[in-house]
């Protein structure tokens, strides 16, 4: 029964988007204003109902419902229950709802919520909404229903593929999804200004909050998602250019490039064209990604659902909406141009720079990534990999870290180089100083992990300064959150650069009893044991970790072995201090008996990790700060007109 | 400086439209190619450029067209240790090493302590490896990614050429080639 609500609601929820898109195109008409009334409320509905059926989806899941086809696929009774309820996502349609979903609930709070827009401009934002849910609609419900039911009820559920059996990846996606979604919205909202040519400060207000909520989740996706890499492919590495990765990073960089010209356009009013323009390709950024990663078009080390069916009726839908919406672009763009005007050395021109920078390094990272489908057409097979990404990408983001450290002290408009000459001396000095340090006591490490710590190192300090000389108490939320974000970055610069110019590895064939050493930390393999898991069995080894001379720390890395369905995963063991982490693999078993063990101390990883969620908090901070204030002024507008409305009853 | 956009913008605007068609039709293109992506080597049948590459590993010995007249066939493995599909190939070419073919490896565009971290992570199973800095050897037997594999009959010619990684289902093929080359 459950199932067939579901299915229900989901067909319910789509009729009503059908009509939201239908009411909000003839309220836009002229003599059609009665109908925008449908709007809002239709999208609230909307959002509500395709609410109930995911979680009718979420129930068939955690009862493990086998009658259902898409649970017996992908779940199984004995799952443990966090697994169960990732289950629900972790599969294609499943994924597909759970996008549909987040997108109608957007939806139906910018219906709720939104008060600074123009009527027309927000009626034209909620009909986009609709025709693009429109789409993932007709997606589900023609050629992917999550609540197909099978003839015959499946004896038992086919199990989840190992790989996703992890906490981590468990919450990955939606994370990454929440992101991609509320990049839906900023695009919708994109089309809705340009459709009534309202391209402005307060187009801008009411876009950023969710540009900013969107940033902050793909942020946390991607921190997660480097993490999770990181420990279950046993690989010892956190970012491998892989297509999947590339695909959230995509969007993540228009929108960091969006975030930045939108605070342009909501403060200044400059940057118009542009703003929409980066609205716009963020969400083809998120759906291009979607697309790579479900076609299997390219190979992909964690690709999964892929299917080349469903990339064809996604790739439709990037047609429509992504072509549809730059062909209105070249139409309309001419007649929002127009903005204020700034100096070469302002703020917003340093804007400008890191959009500019922002933009090369999606760019080559697009290219990159489609590069192995473009020799392909010419009858080659290519893998393009880090020689490429790695100093390619430096060209643009080195500068980049330069501009992001002068910009925020630049003053809007106008400025003088010499305002700012004896601030960033200290911060210019200290990447000097580092640098020659890094050649002298650490000779022969390659060039871009030294720049990168010199850089870091730089950058640290001087993403500190707008603090300089403002009293920190009065000081505004959005600017802390801007402090705290790019002192993150810095972070996470550092740490990436420690970890590839200090890591080290060592490969042992060990006995039980055996002695290694990596780096600075002495290791004793005490003991293999087979242990068992809810739905796996494993190999566990102990092993004992010293420091130098510190006290041993043990630690348990396992190779477990899945049954439904079968299948192999490396459980690496971690220990983590605050200079850096130590990281074991337990391997297999030799002829001679000994066991392959591989262990890696990497200097200041974690530092990665860090400042991946001090740039989200700073994100977190930011949104905050522009919640309040929009709060507060509400408010106080709303008082100013109470007030108005007695004085005209007085009179 | 006003905003980076001209004051009237012309062409330019059309652009990014015209960049996603040819996305698309790139796209189109790779949904809809034929199944059988095979691309028959012209090099099939023609015997192995003269080459001699110097040792990419500290414990492997380098690599010479020499090292393929022995009589006996080989596969030829053309990998990088930044290639994300030839970590994914590495079981195979284990089973296959231990189960007796000879392996040659030729790293493409590699460093030595890159390659040797690469060979400590995903195992070791080539017999030589030779380091082709330009791809010189690469282009000269045809292949233009990685990873290839190509079976080498006793007398140094080329009789087939695998492109893409070997996965768990072509390793029927492989040994087949092998033996077809072997008579």
């Amino acid at each position: 029964m459950i199932a067939e609500i579901g299915l229900a609601v989901l067909w319910m929820a789509a009729a009503l988007a059908v009509l939201q898109l239908f009411s909000g195109i003839s309220a836009l008409r002229p003599g059609g204003k009665a109908m925008g009334g449908m709007v809002r409320p239709l999208a609230v509905m909307q959002g509500a109902l395709v609410a109930v059926s995911f979680l009718a989806l979420i129930d068939l899941f955690l009862e493990t419902d086998l009658s259902v086809k898409l649970v017996a696929e992908n779940s199984h009774s004995m799952k443990p229950f966090i697994f169960k309820l990732a289950g629900t996502w972790g599969n294609h349609e499943g994924s597909m709802l759970l996008w549909v979903t987040i997108m109608a609930v957007s939806g139906g709070i910018v219906a709720l919520v939104e008060k600074r827009l123009r009527e027309d401009t927000l009626i034209a934002t909620l009909a986009g909404q609709a025709f693009v849910s429109l789409g993932f609609y007709a997606f589900l419900l023609l050629s992917s229903n999550p609540f197909e039911r099978l003839a015959e009820p499946a004896p038992e559920g086919a199990g989840l593929n190992p790989l996703l059996q992890d906490i981590g990846l468990a919450f990955h996606p939606p994370t990454l999804y929440v992101g991609y979604v509320g990049l839906s919205v900023a695009f919708s909202f994109a089309i809705g200004a340009l459709v009534t040519r309202d391209v402005g400060p307060a187009f801008a207000r009411a876009m950023r909050p969710w540009v900013l909520g969107a940033w902050i989740f793909l942020t946390v996706g991607i921190t997660a998602g480097s993490y999770w890499a990181y420990y279950t492919l046993g690989w010892g590495g956190w970012w491998f250019w892989d297509p999947v990765e590339n695909a959230s990073l995509m969007p993540w960089l228009a929108a960091t490039a969006l975030l930045h010209s939108v605070s342009v356009l909501a403060s200044r009013n400059a940057l118009r064209a542009w703003t929409v323009m980066l609205g716009v390709i963020a969400f083809s950024m998120s759906m291009i990604g979607t697309f790579l990663v479900r076609s299997g078009i390219l190979t992909s080390v964690h690709a999964f659902a892929v299917d080349p069916e469903r990339g064809s009726f996604i790739l439709a839908l990037l047609a429509i909406y992504i072509g549809g919406a730059l062909a209105l672009f070249g139409i309309r763009a001419s007649t929002v141009t127009e903005g204020e005007r700034f100096s070469l050395f302002s703020r917003e021109a340093s804007l400008v720079w890191n959009n500019v920078m922002l933009c090369g390094t999606l760019a080559i990272v697009l290219l990159g990534t489609l590069y192995p489908l473009m020799t392909e057409a010419f009858g080659a097979k290519v893998s393009v990999g880090p020689p490429y990404f790695n100093p390619v990408s430096a060209i643009f983001v080195l500068p980049m870290m330069v501009v992001m450290a002068v910009g925020p002290l630049l003053r809007w408009r106008k400025d003088k180089p010499g305002r700012i000459t004896a601030t960033v001396a200290v911060p210019a000095l200290l990447t000097a100083l580092v640098l020659l340090a890094v050649v002298v006591f650490a000779p022969g490490i390659r060039v871009l992990p030294m720049l990168g710590i010199a850089v870091g190192a730089g950058l640290a300090r001087a993403s500190l300064l707008p603090l300089r000389g403002r009293n920190l108490r009065r000081t505004p939320l959005s600017v802390y959150g801007m402090v705290v974000a790019h002192f993150g970055i810095a972070v996470a610069l550092l740490g990436a650069a420690a970890e590839s110019a200090f890591s080290t590895e060592r490969l042992a064939a060990m006995n039980v009893g055996d002695t290694q050493t990596v780096g600075p930390i002495t290791i004793k393999l005490l003991s293999i044991e087979p242990v068992a898991g809810p739905n796996w069995t494993a190999l566990e080894a102990t092993v004992s970790a010293a420091y130098k001379d510190g006290a041993p720390v043990t630690l348990h890395p396992q190779a477990r072995t899945f049954t439904s369905p079968p299948g192999e995963r490396t459980e690496s063991a971690l220990h983590t201090r605050w200079n850096g982490q130590l990281y074991a693999v337990l391997g297999n078993e030799g002829e001679d008996g000994r066991w392959q063990m591989r262990f890696w101390w990497k200097p200041f990883v974690p530092l990665l990790w860090l400042g991946g969620l001090l740039v989200a908090f700073g994100g977190l901070l930011a949104l905050l700060g522009r919640v309040a204030h929009d709060v507060k002024r509400l408010r106080a507008e709303g008082k100013i007109a109470y007030r108005n409305s007695r004085k005209e009853l007085l009179k | 400086m006003t905003a980076p956009q001209p004051k009237k913008p012309g062409l330019a605007i059309w652009l990014p439209l015209a960049l996603f068609a040819g996305f698309f039709v790139l796209v189109i293109w790779g949904l809809v190619r034929p199944a059988d992506r095979e691309v028959a080597s012209a090099f099939i049948g023609k015997p192995l450029p003269q080459f001699n590459l110097e040792a990419a590993s500290a414990d492997r010995p380098g690599l010479s067209t020499a090292d393929f007249k022995t009589g006996k066939p080989k596969l030829l493995n053309v990998f990088a240790s930044w290639c994300v599909p030839c970590a994914i190939e590495s079981p195979q070419l284990a089973t296959l090493a231990q189960s007796g073919v000879e392996i040659d490896g030729v790293a493409i565009r590699d460093r030595k302590d890159d390659v040797a971290r690469f060979l400590a992570t995903n195992g070791n199973p080539f017999a030589r490896i030779g380091k082709d800095d330009l791809s010189e050897v690469q282009l000269g037997i045809g292949s233009s990614g990685v990873p290839e594999t190509f079976v080498i009959d006793g007398k140094g010619v080329i009789r087939y050429q695998h492109i893409g990684e070997i996965r768990a289902e072509d390793m029927d093929l492989i040994l087949r080639k092998l033996q077809e080359a072997g008579q």
